[in-house]
């Protein structure tokens, strides 16, 4: 059984019926001391409900009651810990549960989801495998998001929001979804792709009270139509909207007139066809915005548009965000520096057109600073004065600028950075860093300096790289770091790795959910130490790692309590795969081919032939019928 | 922890670590993945010769221009007009007397790259009836560069199989260290840079923002004068590929660019199979594999265009190329029989053996 975190929100009534002297009963019962007439978390452990058997007091409740209890309950993981507690629980759950995330969508059918949950608002789902970012997995994999809303469409579900990762989205989706759920409300698509700027037309004409609208890093094909002159005059509730990713021309005018009637606009991220003169009119009309994403502006501005800029900037004193900046010359940077101080989130992560001093001297009044993405160009010395002057830093992502050209990339980043920010950024929990080299020592420096890291995501540029001073594996680091941080969730490992970094990370990393782990290890023990170890580990992807059937087939049930694995160019062969998917019938083990011509023919040859890329992931509902032909589910 | 496979066929390989290599001034390259999972025995191999002219060719950097020297020797029947990129006209004549220095015993070196035939040796009039087959245009695209250039993209591209098939880097810079022969730019502390067409998936940044910053990058190229207007991504396949791979045609600025590139990536991921630092787990490649590289089948490098006629790459001049290729293949010389000179150049090879 989990743990509850009750958002107890202040009351009016003291009924001793009311739902929260209930709580209040619960949090009395000796297992903390916070008053639940406060607006804050407590915690119950549901071990102690049943104890108490307080639950079955509660069930003299009317059912209305405790749904308003579990209502207070947001976390999917305690809501899924509810419905395990009792059959009634479990039906009152169910029915009125709101939000539901699936991180597989093969893991369910759309028919079933709806079964369980008819009273669903908001529903999160995820397609293709990680690896896919990486052009990994071939685009007609899967993950098609129509199935899904054909079934809330027909199911007449009250769907108000739908987040999408990683899915295949068409524009008859968009088209089906705009019109069947009179309440939708918040569209956000990550990564997706198969869609045009038709199907946004589709959601800005029919979604009547459309809120959010937001597009991150997808594919779009720009038809440059006037999607954005589809909102009607009479759609005024936009909060936020995100189109960064459009590679077409944008209609100002009609953008200018949206942004101008939606007063509740909080969130604005536009693309690179929004020029500076633009961006100036639309800061104007919404000098409430929080989140702001900037178009491009190649040329220095004149003297004029840049006042005009600096003045529509100043209004905008509840900007905490920034965002965009893909062609910017730096000096329009400048004309940031009144609200730099309020920032609390900068990505600069595609302004490669900014670096060197504007980008070291902008960042450092941005004191309030706790997230940061960033290209390397920044260089050690950039994330030298990031440490010494953003001390609030919770997150900091430091991606590669440098990806097509062969030029030795002397302002890239190593090991000194990365040891600078965690001296200086005690708080932070959360990094992913590219780098050209590192070392143990440096390693072990930054798991003493922050302990706190949940994420911690390091990416040495050049495969199987040592430890650039003692030519070591960096097993040591890395295993310095599972040891020192305690609640690390995720893991990304690279470098010189033998078999002992695993063994560190089965007996360290006790959180760990998600492991990504490539060219490293030496043999099957490797593999088997983290299956072994790693109670929590949901998702395990790897890559050109000697790890084959052994490891593979170990142990078989550890794969139902965990959402996937990935395993690409390693040693795992048919002959493995096909066991393990008659030794458990619950997985779909998926062997993936690009190359159309060899397809299918070159799997059914050899046994022992090895697997090109296999991802397995637990289902309920079996094989699934819309697998291309490079793809053979066993 | 070596790949076995590599060390049935190339006992005298150079299996060095990278800073062994720098000191030992071996010219193999060591930057790829799959080359350190090989993971070298130190042992004497190659030498360096001086057939450019070059002084020294000591470090990794350079060591794709001193690996070309060694491998050279090593691999001479890499000569090219197998060419199995088929990009004919790439062997400067100064070439063929170098050539024909080599001992033969080191020919008996078995290449991992499957995309170089077995080890022929190829004598001087051979190879000069290969490089004047028939892409009279690309020939012409050739003369541009200079011997030295040439020689240097070719013998890179020669130079793989010896190297373990590496991801050494092409750099631009390469071409200019030739002449002062020296090791300098790619130090060995720092890794070499990564090459232009890579592992797939590698490093693991998203595609979208690849080509987000690769469309900036090229914009900025306009003041240039370039006609970018962002990344050319085409894909790649080989016969026997398990998958594709994509490059980035305005990358490169001509053949000898995009060739190196392509056996680079395609050697890699050949080799990728033996993975990263195995050890004891590491198995031979299947016998499939064994048996290609062994045989050492001819490929070519051919492209469809925009008419979805496949053609076979390097006649026409570079510009007009990129502008119209659509995909590429690495096809098996017998396949692209259809094509111009591909049987030619098959037939040389026999006459070789």
């Amino acid at each position: 059984m989990g743990w509850a975190f009750y958002n107890v929100p202040c009351s009016d009534t003291n009924t001793s019926l009311h739902p929260f002297s209930l709580a209040k009963g619960l949090v009395t019962s000796g297992r903390n001391t916070c008053t639940p007439y406060h607006s804050s978390t407590v915690k119950i452990p549901f071990v102690a409900i049943l104890r108490t058997n307080l639950h079955q007091e509660m069930n003299y409740f009317p059912d209305e009651v405790i749904e308003h209890i579990f209502d207070s309950i947001a976390s999917h993981r305690d809501r899924n810990s509810i419905s395990l507690v009792s059959k009634s629980w479990h039906k009152i759950e169910r029915c009125c549960r709101r939000r539901v995330f699936i991180g597989n969508c093969y893991a369910i059918s759309p028919e079933r989801l709806i079964g369980r949950f008819p009273c669903l608002k908001s529903l999160t789902l995820k397609g293709k495998p990680h690896f896919a970012d990486f052009n990994l997995v071939p685009h007609e994999w899967g993950g098609f998001v129509h199935p899904w809303i054909d079934a809330l469409a027909r199911a007449r579900v009250g769907l108000e929001e739908l987040r999408l990762k990683r899915m295949v989205v068409s524009d008859e989706s968009l088209e089906l979804l705009s019109r069947s759920f009179a309440n939708f409300k918040s569209l956000v698509l990550v990564s997706c792709e198969g869609f045009t700027t038709d199907g946004l037309a589709s959601i800005a004409a029919n979604c009547r009270h459309l809120r959010e609208l937001d597009l991150q890093e997808n594919e779009i094909d720009d038809h440059r139509g006037q999607w954005l002159n589809c909102f009607p005059d009479s759609c005024t509730t936009l909060t936020s909207l995100n189109f960064a990713c459009l590679k077409g021309e944008t209609n100002l005018s009609a953008l200018e007139r949206l942004v101008a009637r939606s007063p509740s606009l909080k969130s604005l991220k536009v693309n690179r066809a929004v020029p500076l003169d633009a961006l100036t009119r639309l800061m104007s009309c919404a000098p409430q915005l929080v989140d702001l994403g900037v178009g491009s502006y190649e040329n220095e501005p004149d003297t004029e548009s840049f006042a005009k800029l600096l003045a529509a900037i100043k209004k905008c004193t509840s900007l905490r965000s920034l965002s965009g900046f893909s062609e910017v010359a730096p000096l329009c940077l400048t004309a940031f520096y009144p609200i730099c101080q309020n920032l609390t989130y900068l990505n600069l992560s595609y302004a490669a057109e900014i670096h060197g001093n504007h980008l070291v001297k902008f960042i450092q009044f941005c004191k309030r600073l706790q997230r940061l993405w960033i290209l390397d160009s920044i260089g050690d010395k950039g994330l030298e004065v990031v440490a010494s002057a953003c001390k609030e830093l919770q997150e900091l992502r430091v991606f590669p600028s440098d990806l097509h050209d062969e030029e030795d990339n002397n302002a890239a980043v190593t090991e000194v950075g990365l040891v600078a920010i965690s001296a200086g950024c005690r708080k932070l929990h959360s990094i992913l860093y590219f780098c050209k080299q590192m070392t143990n020592a440096a390693l072990i420096t930054v798991a003493k300096n922050c302990p706190n890291f949940i994420r911690f995501r390091l990416c040495i540029l050049e495969p199987n790289k040592p430890d650039h001073v003692t030519s070591q594996s960096l097993d040591e680091g890395f295993g310095a770091v599972v040891q020192a941080c305690k609640g690390l969730r995720r893991l990304s490992v690279s470098g010189l790795l033998t078999d002992k970094v695993f063994l560190y990370i089965g007996m360290y990393a006790e959180q760990l959910e998600m492991l990504s782990i490539a060219f490293a290890g030496d043999t099957d023990k490797g593999m088997l130490y983290v299956l072994n170890g790693c109670k929590k580990l949901r998702k395990l992807e790897i890559r050109d790692s000697p790890f084959g059937n052994a490891a593979l087939l170990a142990d078989v049930d550890k794969y139902e309590t965990m959402r996937s694995l990935w395993m690409s160019s390693c040693d795992v062969t048919l002959g493995g795969c096909k066991r393990l998917a008659r030794d458990a019938p619950w997985l779909n083990v998926e062997i993936i081919n690009e190359n159309e011509d060899n397809g299918m023919e070159r799997n059914e040859e050899d046994e022992r032939e090895k697997v090109d890329r296999l991802y397995l992931y637990r289902t309920v509902v079996g094989t699934r019928n819309d697998a291309p032909s490079c793809v053979t589910i066993l | 922890k070596s790949c076995v496979a590599l060390q049935l066929k190339k006992p005298k390989e150079s299996q060095m670590s990278p800073e062994e290599e720098l000191q030992s001034n071996v010219s193999v390259a060591s930057s790829s993945p799959t080359s350190n999972g090989i993971s070298r025995n130190a042992s004497g191999g190659l030498k360096e010769h001086n057939y450019l002219g070059l002084s020294d060719c000591s470090s990794v950097g350079s060591s794709t221009l001193s690996g070309l020297v060694e491998d050279d020797k090593a691999t001479i029947s890499l000569k090219a007009t197998e060419l199995t990129l088929g990009l004919p006209g790439s062997r400067s004549p100064a070439r063929d007397t170098d050539l024909n220095l080599l001992s033969p015993a080191k020919l008996d070196e078995k290449p991992f790259f499957p995309l170089l035939p077995s080890k022929d040796e190829i004598c001087s009039s051979s190879q000069k009836n290969i490089a004047s087959g028939n892409k009279r245009g690309f020939s012409d695209t050739m003369d541009q560069f200079s011997e030295a250039k040439s020689s240097v993209y070719t013998e890179k591209n020669w130079m793989f199989p010896e190297a373990a098939a590496t991801q050494s880097v092409i750099k631009k810079e390469v071409t200019q260290n030739i002449p002062k022969g020296q090791s300098s730019t790619t130090n060995n502390s720092s890794s070499p840079p990564a090459a232009k067409a890579q592992i797939v998936g590698w490093p693991p940044v998203r595609s979208y923002r690849k080509n987000t910053l690769a469309t900036t990058c090229k914009n900025s190229d306009e003041v240039d004068g370039r006609p970018g207007s962002g990344a050319l991504f085409v894909k790649v396949s080989m016969d026997g590929a398990p998958y594709l791979r994509k490059v980035d045609l305005r990358s490169y600025t001509n053949y000898g660019e995009l060739s190196s590139a392509l056996e680079k990536m395609f050697t890699t991921f050949t080799l990728g199979q033996c993975g990263s630092n195995g050890a004891a787990g590491k198995d031979m490649l299947s016998e499939t594999k064994l048996k290609d590289l062994l045989n050492g089948k001819d490929y070519v490098l051919t492209y469809e265009d925009k008419d979805g006629d496949w053609m076979l790459v390097g006649d026409v001049p570079w510009e007009m190329f990129i502008d119209v290729c659509k995909k590429l293949k690495i096809m098996k010389g017998c396949d692209a029989i259809g094509l111009a000179a591909a049987p030619r150049a098959m037939e040389k090879s026999k006459m070789r053996a």
